[in-house]
Parts: C-alpha cells; structure tokens; sequence
C-alpha cells in the first residue's frame, strides 16, 4: 500500500468517525461544539511549530511565527470559551 | 525523541479528539470532553516540540504568548451574545494557520530541493504533496476571508444586508479556476513560488464575495460552513506533511461543520445552493401587509399579559435573535424564576435557526442560569402545542410565521416553525409590526388569538414582572 492510500484511508475513516460521534450532539450544545471543534482545528499549530522552529529560511521562519500566533489564537481561545459555556451548562444540575 | 514515539503520541492526541466530541453528547460530559480534546492538543504541541530539527525555540514561544494572549483575553471578556462573530473570528485564524503552514512547507521543500536533497525533490514531484498544498492554500484563503466578512457583518462593520450584483456567480466561477490555474501552474514551476500568493490572493476575494451577499439570518448556515472549511484546510495541511494527527483532526472537524450545515439548511427548508447563491430577503412582499394586519391587530399592556400569565398553567417562550439583541435573557430569567414558584410550568422552545449561530439562544439561556432541560427543541414542543396557555414570542419573526405552513408561494414555504399559532393565547413581544429577515408579513400577528406587546423586550418583560408581583 503507498503512503498516500494510507494517508487516505485515515481521512476517510475519521470522517466517518465524525458523521458518527457528532450525530449524537444534541442542538443545545451546538454552539459549545462550533467553538470546541473550532479549537481542535488549531491542530495545525504543529506544522506552525516545526516551520518557526526549524528556521530553514527567513521567509518561512516568518511565516511559522504568524501561523504559530494565529494557531494558538484559535487553540487557547476555542477552548477557553468552550468551557466558559459549558461550565453555564453544567451549574444548573 | 524517536519519530514513532512521535506519532504514538499523536494517536493519543487523535483519540482524545475523539473521545471529547463524544463528551459533547451530553451536558453532564461535556465539560470533561473539552477538557481531554485540550489535554490532546496539549499533548501534540509537546511531543512536536521535542522534535529533534527545531533549532531555536524562541520564536515558537513569542508565538504562543501573543497568540494566547489574545486568545484568552477575547475567551474571557466576550459576551455570549457575540459568541457568533467570536466563533467566526477563530474559524478565520485556523483557515489562515492552514495556508501559511501550507505555503511554508513548500518553500522549505524549495530550498532543500535547490540544495540537492534528493527527499525534497521526490516531494515536490509528489501530487499528493503538491495537490494538497494547493487546496490548503484556496480552503484556508477563503475560510480567513470569509470569517473576517462574516465576523464584520456579525459585528455590524460590514451591511448585514446581502449584497448582490448582476453575474456575481460568473465571477465567483471564474475566481475559483482562477486560483485553481495558479496552483496548476505552481506544481508545473514550483521554483515560482509568487504563483502561490497570486492563488492565495485570488482566494482572498473569492471568499470575500462568498459570504458579502450572504444575510443577518442566514449567518448560521455560513458560520457552520466556515467552520467545515477550517477544518478541511487543516486536513489538507495535513496531506502537505503527512501527518495523521492533522488528517484527523482536521476531518473531524470537517465532518462536525459539515452535518451543521446540514441542520441549518433543513431547519430554513433550503439547500445549501440556495442559501450561498439564491436570492433570499431581498424581495420583500409587503404589498399586502395592509389587507393581512388592518383592524386585526390587539395591542395588549404589560398588566394584561401580567394577568394572562397569572391564571396559565403552562407557558412556552419562544425566542428569537431580537432577545439576544434586547440582551434580554436576564430579565426572561427572573419572569421565569417568578412564574415557577407561582406553579406555573415555563418552557422553551427553540427553533434550530434562531439567533445567528446554531445553538445560539441555547447558549443565551444557559448564561441566564436556566436549567437546560427546560430548553425544548422545535419537534419536542410542537406536538404539545394545544396544551400551551401562552406563548411568548420574544424577538423571532420568521420561525412562527404560519405562512411557512399554509403558502406553498411563500419564501418560507416549507420551513418547519414553532407552531405558537395553536397556543391558546399567544403574546408576541415585538417594537413594531415591521417583517423579519424574510421580508414578508407575519399573519400570526392578527390572528385572534394574538395579542401585540409593543416594545424594548428588555424592558417589557422587566414590566411584566413588575405587574406580577404586584397583582
């Protein structure tokens, strides 16, 4: 099997895993599972981190640094307000 | 650290993704899975950081500063009523982190290539490499775009109106085979790295006039969409490095926005063409506004609703985006906690499309402390309708418009709304007899069992409470 198929089959695999487990989120959560999700997309903080830190050249050590900048927005802040909202949720048990 | 402890770690990082959205499957978890999606994502940024090429750390750690400062600093100081444009904020961030990864991995294969590493060159030959990197390019591009537009538009920067122009769509098509000619012809001289920012560049206004023609009320559909695309773009930077943990992330949440979207679409009856594309609200029918409402409207007072509501024994408020505006959610609050120690039985009924993001009055309410099982969805509380004593209409319009029902010419034809119609006595809080977002009349407002409340919804709720506690 080539890496790409590999590569492949995982994408298309998680996508189902996906269709499957949010499904299941009821509407009361939905914004709760915008922000949420919104932070794990921030996962590309990684390829952030190798290009500002592997400083290969100045231009793209320069572009790591504004997408490590713009990644950590997008982690920190998800998931911060994520639990602000869901810590409302959760008091009225 | 070893490149398979690496990816091991990933595949934990990955599980604990999964494992939290499956939190999210109820309030009681869900405070716990977002937790493990961060324990996850803290667990990928570590593990990267330990990579043995990282020559220089302090960048990466300005980064994180500046980037969590702002992060946090807009988490704690946003009002939930803003939650949408915050959300779109971030939608934008991640789209924009997914091109610039993207485009930094080619110019670091470039250079290795032109340096003679022989991995390099194989790469950039590689169409999964080059292929992907394109599609990170266009994706994120558009999503950065496109939330920054809508984030305005949210935010009352831009015109919340659609803005439409004759051949808007021709131009559309042409800007997306545009960038996707650019990107043809970056992977045929990938030495020729400007074709990558002219993509992105004519990416930029593709998004940009995506979402300018795109109304107030049909927000929802585009912020769910937006959010699919930020994560679409991460899975494509994740193709660009061969990276797992990005490819699933990435999809799952592609996959999340993607069935939002769907909701949305359903919930206004409409395809998702129609919603980008089609014309909505801006025709507006109100040359028989007259003949619907004339002689048939019932102003009613505070005190008279402050009475009706005395003697019910079950009542559903129904709100809408003007309680989010009104900021109204408190005083609904205290009407609420007023009415259930009378003994009177208070609901909600929320319709998938009220507010400006999914889930958005949920969150409203949540924020105002009431308890979430008091928040009903639309097909839960229809059926009991008849056995409603009033029902308050607090800032929605068009989700109880019975002409959804009963006009098949109608724009709304079709759309499933609340049947507050078939309440006993239905109040509806509202300045004036203006339409909503729809641009046509509402008939629920003459019918005879509807009585107008004319007003701020703030501060006739708070005038309610008032009558009530003294009556």
């Amino acid at each position: 099997m080539t890496d790409f198929v590999m590569i492949l089959t995982i994408f298309v695999l998680a996508i189902f895993v996906g269709f499957e487990v949010i499904t299941k989120v009821p509407p009361i959560l939905h914004t709760p599972l915008m922000s949420g999700s919104n932070a794990i997309s921030g996962i590309t903080i990684i390829g952030a981190i190798l290009s500002a830190g592997t400083q290969h050249t100045a231009l793209t050590t320069v572009l790591g640094l504004l997408a490590v900048i713009f990644a950590t927005i997008n982690v920190v802040g998800g998931f911060m307000v994520t639990h602000r909202m869901l810590e409302m949720f959760k008091r009225k048990e | 650290m070893s490149e398979a402890l690496i990816n091991l770690a990933y595949l934990v990082a990955s599980a604990l993704f999964v494992l939290g959205l499956k939190g999210l499957a109820h309030p009681r978890t869900a405070v716990r899975g977002n937790l493990m999606g961060a324990l996850g994502m803290l667990i990928a940024i570590v593990v990267t950081l330990l990579h043995k090429d990282i020559i220089d750390y302090k960048l990466i750690f300005t980064g994180f500063v500046v980037g969590g400062a702002i992060g946090a600093i807009l988490a704690v100081k946003i009002q939930m009523t803003a939650m949408p444009q915050l959300v779109g904020l971030y939608n934008g961030f991640g789209g924009g982190a997914s091109l610039l990864v993207a485009g930094a991995a080619w110019i670091e294969t470039l250079t290795m290539a032109q340096a003679g590493d022989a991995q390099a060159m194989a790469l950039l030959g590689n169409e999964q490499f080059s292929v992907a990197t394109i599609a990170s390019g266009i994706i994120g591009a558009v999503t950065f775009w496109g939330s920054l537009v809508a984030f305005g538009k949210l935010q009352g920067l831009v015109t919340e109106k659609p803005v439409r122009y004759s051949g808007e769509q021709v131009v559309k098509v042409v800007l997306l085979v545009g960038a996707i000619v650019l990107g043809v012809l970056l992977i045929q001289t990938p030495e020729h790295i400007p074709f990558y920012w002219y993509m992105v560049a004519v990416a930029s206004v593709l998004g940009v006039l995506l979402v300018m023609p795109i109304g107030g009320a049909d927000m929802p559909v585009v912020i769910a969409l937006l959010n699919s695309y930020s994560g679409l773009a991460a899975a494509a930077t994740g193709f660009v490095l061969s990276n797992n943990v990005l490819i699933i992330a990435g999809s799952l949440v592609g996959a999340s926005g993607i069935i939002l979207t769907n909701i949305m679409c359903k919930a206004m009856n409409r395809s998702l063409l129609n919603v980008l594309f089609g014309g909505f609200g801006e025709v507006a029918e109100t040359a028989e506004e007259g003949d619907i409402y004339a002689g048939k409207i019932k102003a009613t007072s505070p005190e008279e609703v402050a009475m009706l509501l005395e003697t019910a024994q079950r009542v559903v408020v129904v709100p809408g985006y003007g309680m989010a505006v009104a900021q109204a959610q408190h005083a609904v609050r205290d009407l609420f906690n007023l009415l259930e120690s009378k003994g009177v039985t208070v609901e909600f009924a929320i319709h998938p499309v009220a507010g400006r993001m999914p889930g958005h009055m949920n969150v409203l309410l949540a924020e105002a402390d009431i308890p979430y099982d008091k928040l009903k969805e639309m097909d839960e509380i229809n059926p009991q309708m008849e056995q409603v004593d009033v029902a308050i209409v607090l800032g929605a319009n068009d989700v109880v418009n019975p002409v959804a029902r009963t006009d098949p010419n109608s724009p709304i034809a079709g759309m499933p709304i609340i049947d507050v119609d078939k309440a006993r006595t239905v109040i509806v809080i509202k300045r004036s007899l203006s339409p909503g977002f729809a641009g046509i009349p509402n008939p629920l407002f003459a019918l005879d069992n509807t009585l107008m409340l004319f007003g701020d919804g703030k501060q006739m709720i708070q005038e309610v409470i008032n009558a009530l506690k003294e009556g």
